[in-house]
């Protein structure tokens, strides 16, 4: 029986530890993989927080009107908008994240611009811009739905995705020279060059007709329209109109906001300022070169970055745009997204007022803005289906969430879109446009500017108060458990090898950073840790007073030890689990690590400690109980009670001993 | 420490024993009257809660070659950048680190905190990235402080009910938890009367002393549970002397813990005032520090004296005591025949533990006196035929 038991505890423990071994390596293994083949590369040490790395931290907060509330949704949607700026400005690890669910809290590495952090907090532009030409990059979503034929009496749009597979449309035979086209739109000065043209009924001309005029290529056209169009229509900043100032004279000058004269202008010095097109390319090269995707993106030039740019291009320039795996070339914004006063979805109803099958999102423009998009729909309605002029693209920060052909003008600033809507692609889509463009603005709450030497320093200081804490901690167990201590030093040793691997890895996976109070967490969790060991020893050293062989002893103590351990490391996951989900920020990072070394205790007292302990209580010098051992049974009192047991030991002899023990006592 | 080693031993098998149990009454005076100190504090002196909470700006200015006169120097360069110095707090921390302070700088925006930040830089010939800036507009710390009450709230739910059923009565959880509350409440109550800033950073440590605290008072619970189970199996000890006994047994275990605990803590907190000041290490090391200390305190004063009160009128429990209480009276009587009186030791009332070498002698007696009985005359006269 004692054989059998000897075999069976002698092979466990071993493998128990090859598992753990294993478990160590795999996570270093992965560090390795990460820092050789990563993207972007793993690195061997942690992530660092703001706060030790140095950086900008800002907390921004709404801007509400009186008794309005920020709900959680655009909350959401603004981190979005942020995150997409940030990114947007080519700060790599900024990360964005809601605090409370009413903050949003940005945290940017190094010491960032006023300009940019100026740019973080300013309210969203959502703008609705003419299509002049599509071009599918990819297949289209559920939600860029086949047109569906109007039976509503509502003035509707449907999202003509299904049928714009056509070819950039400057190309097509649809361009009409600028003097026959005379806009609809008597959108103020400041939105389009167009506006400034004559206006009129938007009588359509025969597709034939349309085929026989061909682009405005002559200087009479340039005539047709006011010479100075560009320069008025441009009253925003932008210091010179490019396409005079680039090619002067050469250039068509188109009469309104879907005229493809507008391909062929030079595009504007934002785009060559970034370095995504040069001086002299036009918008239909821009067009053409415009990535939709990261794959289709040239080097160096994440198609994040064009998004950027196109959500900065001015109001009175055109600008291109993807949306629902189509690309497209937009005319000038010809009504501002501030003029959007709802969005909202629901069943359609018909004529008779009785709900159908059919799923629209509505829009709601005030008086401005639904005068702006009546003039806009009477323009773009003639073109028909299946025309991409006949598009009305709605763009949030440079991308396209919507591009609805119009059906029929709108006067009362009640549009409906409609297509092959799910109620929540529906409701995804008013949702975009109802806090696409951020109502509000924020706030800095709190702006936290961390020196890199200052987070070094403390970071350093850190480490040396996790060593000395550490030091002692080894010092005090090797004095109250002798030999044993070396266990518990081993034990940390592991549980710090694998924490540290966890952390650098979790850095990767999951974009973990160890902050200051990480750091701390960490620290604390050397005591916890020791804490278990302790109960543990504790546990063996009962058993060993009660008389038990001290192999006996090791597993009998911790069939009761581990109970107990398991569901105090439980309490404290708990408490790390609660404080996780319902924290933010510091706190998070802090119960992450609490959490996270909880783990490492459990797994490191189950596969290292008690194994370890197994395979020590089978040598002589722990088997047999020696004086150095920590489970001398002498120093632990059994061997009295075992004697005693026996009847070697009389009670006088027990007396001396009490006597004596007492007196050492009152010395110490 | 050899002598330490020996009182774990006598508490372990009960040649030494401390009333823990018996004297709760004691200990829940004591404790109430600590308690009404700490409401004292914290309703009549109020927290010191740190900028934060109230909205402000700090700063602090690091590697500074001269930090002669700092205190006038800063003041100076905060009124050349904003106009007025007014509220200022000025202090060094370290040795080449000056921390500035002020509930309002400027006109108390962010971009006036760093204007001021420029101007100390400059002013102490220290390069701009030496310089942190802490902007807090003043709504920051109740957002924070109603997330903490919230997380506390359902932890406590939550404990309450995986307490509940790991130990099979809702009694331990209750007392785990008085004992929790306590500890957190007599940590603030600390911070009330020290006036100990609390910044965010402490409220993270007052969450963190949740779990701390209830770690302790489940492995004393533990072992509790066991020796109730042990006690409600034999009859031999009353539920009281069986929990006392469990304190005592886990007593230095609870002591090793505390100190390895409080050991890296102690570590962290003297790095921090020597080295950093006030910050998130600190901070936080203060708040483990007394939380930890005032946990220990309650897993052993409060958490078990508690249960047992509370399970005193279950009718299980006072039929384990009457049983008890008849075994233990007539093992005296025993006892008292052996001769072994004068040996008795103070667990055997405690904690209804008796010495082993008088269980054996008591059981001799017992058995010597039952063998006795059960030779009937008869048997003995054919005995001697």
């Amino acid at each position: 029986m004692a054989t059998r038991a000897r075999r069976s505890t002698a092979g466990k423990p071993r493998q128990i530890l090859t598992i753990l071994l294993l478990l160590i390596v795999a996570v270093y293994a992965g560090i390795a993989g990460t820092a050789a083949w990563g993207s972007p590369k793993g690195q061997w040490t942690p992530l660092l927080g703001l706060d030790l790395e140095g950086g900008r931290q800002i907390t921004l907060q709404p801007i509400v009107g009186k008794g309005e509330q920020v709900n959680a949704g655009q909350v959401e949607q603004a981190v979005n908008i942020i995150r997409n700026r940030v990114n947007g400005n080519g700060v790599s690890e900024a990360e964005v994240s809601t605090l409370n669910k009413k903050l949003i809290q940005v945290s940017l590495p190094g010491n960032p611009s006023e300009q940019t952090l100026k740019s973080l907090a300013q309210s969203s532009e959502l703008s609705f811009r003419p299509v002049i030409s599509s071009q599918q990059v990819a297949a289209p979503t559920p939600q860029g739905a086949t047109p569906t034929p109007s039976g509503s009496a509502s003035p509707s749009s449907s999202p003509t995705s299904g049928s714009a597979s056509k070819s950039p449309a400057s190309k097509s035979p649809a361009s009409k020279s600028p003097a026959s086209k005379s806009p609809a739109s008597k959108s103020p000065a400041s939105k389009s060059p167009a506006s400034k043209s004559t206006s009129g009924a938007n009588d359509i001309l025969p597709q034939a007709f349309r085929a026989d005029t061909q682009k405005p290529t002559s200087p009479s056209s340039k005539a047709s329209s006011p010479a100075g169009s560009s320069s008025s229509a441009t009253p925003k900043p932008s210091p010179a109109p490019a396409p005079d100032r680039q090619l002067p004279g050469a250039q068509p000058q188109p009469a309104n906001g879907s005229d493809d004269a507008w391909a062929k202008f030079p595009v504007d010095s934002i785009w060559i300022q970034n370095g995504l097109a040069q001086s002299g390319d036009t918008y239909q090269d821009l067009f053409q070169a415009f990535p939709c995707t990261q794959a289709q993106a040239p080097k160096g030039k994440p198609a994040v970055e064009w998004r950027e740019i196109a959500a900065r291009a001015p109001h009175s320039q055109p600008d291109v745009g993807c949306g629902d795996g189509y690309k497209y070339l937009m005319g000038p914004v010809e009504v501002e997204g501030k003029h959007l006063t709802d969005a909202g979805y629901g069943n359609q109803t018909n004529q008779q007022g009785v709900a159908t099958n059919q799923v629209e999102v509505t829009l709601s423009l005030d008086s401005t803005g639904a005068k702006e998009f009546a003039d806009v729909t009477k323009r773009l309605t003639p073109y028909g289906e299946g025309n991409p002029k006949n598009q009305f693209a709605i763009t949030v920060d440079g991308k396209v969430v919507s591009a609805p052909g119009s059906r029929s003008v709108i006067t009362d600033g009640k549009a409906s879109i409609t297509g092959n809507f799910t109620e929540s692609s529906a409701k995804t889509l008013a949702n975009q446009l109802k806090f696409g463009a951020l109502p509000f603005s924020f706030k800095e709450l709190t702006s936290n500017q961390v020196s890199p030497e200052v987070g070094t320093d403390q970071l350093q200081k850190g480490i040396l108060a996790g060593l000395a804490g550490l030091l002692l901690v080894v010092l005090y167990s090797l004095l109250q458990y002798r030999a044993l201590g070396f266990v518990t030093v081993a034990s940390l040793i592991v549980a710090g090898v694998l924490s540290y691997g966890l952390v650098t890895l979790l850095g990767f996976t999951s974009g973990f950073r160890l902050t200051m109070a990480g750091v701390t967490g960490l620290i604390v969790s050397i005591g916890i840790t020791a804490d278990s060991f302790i109960v543990y020893f504790e546990r063996v050293r009962d058993e060993v007073r009660s008389g038990r062989p001290l192999r006996a002893a090791v597993q009998t103590g911790w069939g009761r030890a581990r109970r107990t351990i398991i569901v105090s490391d439980a309490v404290n996951f708990l408490a790390a689990a609660v404080l996780y989900v319902l924290s933010e920020d510091n706190v998070k990072a802090f119960a992450f690590t609490l959490g996270l070394s909880t783990l490492v205790d459990i797994a490191v007292v189950m596969m290292f400690t008690h194994p370890v302990l197994t395979l020590l209580s089978q040598t002589k010098f722990f088997g047999s109980g020696h004086k150095w051992s920590g489970f001398d049974p002498d120093r632990l009192g059994a061997a009295g009670v075992t004697y005693a047991g026996r009847g070697r030991v009389t009670i006088a002899d027990r007396k001396a001993a009490a006597g004596s023990t007492a007196a050492e006592g009152g010395q110490a | 420490m050899a002598s330490f080693a020996q009182f774990g031993n006598d508490l372990f098998t009960g040649r030494r024993q401390i009333n823990f149990i018996g004297r709760r009454r004691t200990w829940y005076l004591l404790t109430g009257i600590l308690l009404i100190i700490a409401a004292v504090g914290i309703f009549g002196r109020g927290l010191n809660f740190s900028l934060e909470f109230e909205g402000g700006s700090h700063i602090s200015v690091a590697n500074i070659q001269n930090t002669k006169n700092f205190d006038s120097r800063a003041h100076n360069a905060v009124k050349s950048a904003v106009g007025s110095a007014d509220n200022l707090q000025v202090t060094k921390a370290g040795a080449t680190t000056v921390t500035i302070e002020s509930k309002k700088l400027g006109k108390g925006t962010s971009a006036d905190t760093d204007k001021v930040a420029e101007a100390l830089a400059k002013e102490f010939h220290v390069k701009q990235s030496s310089v942190s800036t802490d902007f807090i507009g003043p709504s920051w710390g109740s957002s924070v402080t109603h997330k903490a009450i919230q997380a506390l709230i359902v932890f406590l739910l939550l404990l309450a009910l995986l307490l509940s059923v790991y130990f099979r009565t809702w009694t331990m959880a209750a007392a785990a938890l008085v004992a929790l509350v306590h500890d957190l409440f007599f940590t603030v109550g600390i911070y009330a009367l020290t006036g100990i800033e609390i910044s965010p950073a402490t409220m993270i440590g007052f969450l963190t002393i949740l779990g701390y605290s209830i770690y302790d008072t489940v492995v004393v619970f533990d072992k509790v549970r066991e020796n109730t189970d042990e006690a409600i199996r034999d009859g031999n000890r009353t539920y009281a002397q069986a929990a006392n006994y469990a304190v005592n047994q886990t007593l230095v275990r609870s002591i090793n813990t505390s100190v390895v605990a409080l050991l890296p803590i102690t570590a962290i907190m003297v790095v921090g005032i020597v080295f950093l000041g006030p910050g998130t290490l600190l901070d936080l090391a203060v708040a483990l520090f007394f939380g930890i200390a005032v946990g220990t305190y309650s897993s052993i004063f409060i958490a078990t004296p508690l249960l047992t009160s509370l399970r005193h009128r279950e009718a299980n429990i006072k039929e384990l005591d009457r049983r008890a209480l008849a075994y233990q009276t007539s093992q005296a009587s025993v006892l008292a025949r052996t001769g072994t009186r004068e040996q008795h030791t103070p667990g055997e009332s405690s904690s209804g533990v008796i010495e082993p070498e008088r269980a054996k002698a008591a059981k001799a007696a017992a058995a010597t006196k039952v063998r006795h009985r059960e030779i009937h005359p008869l048997a003995k006269r054919d005995d001697n035929d």
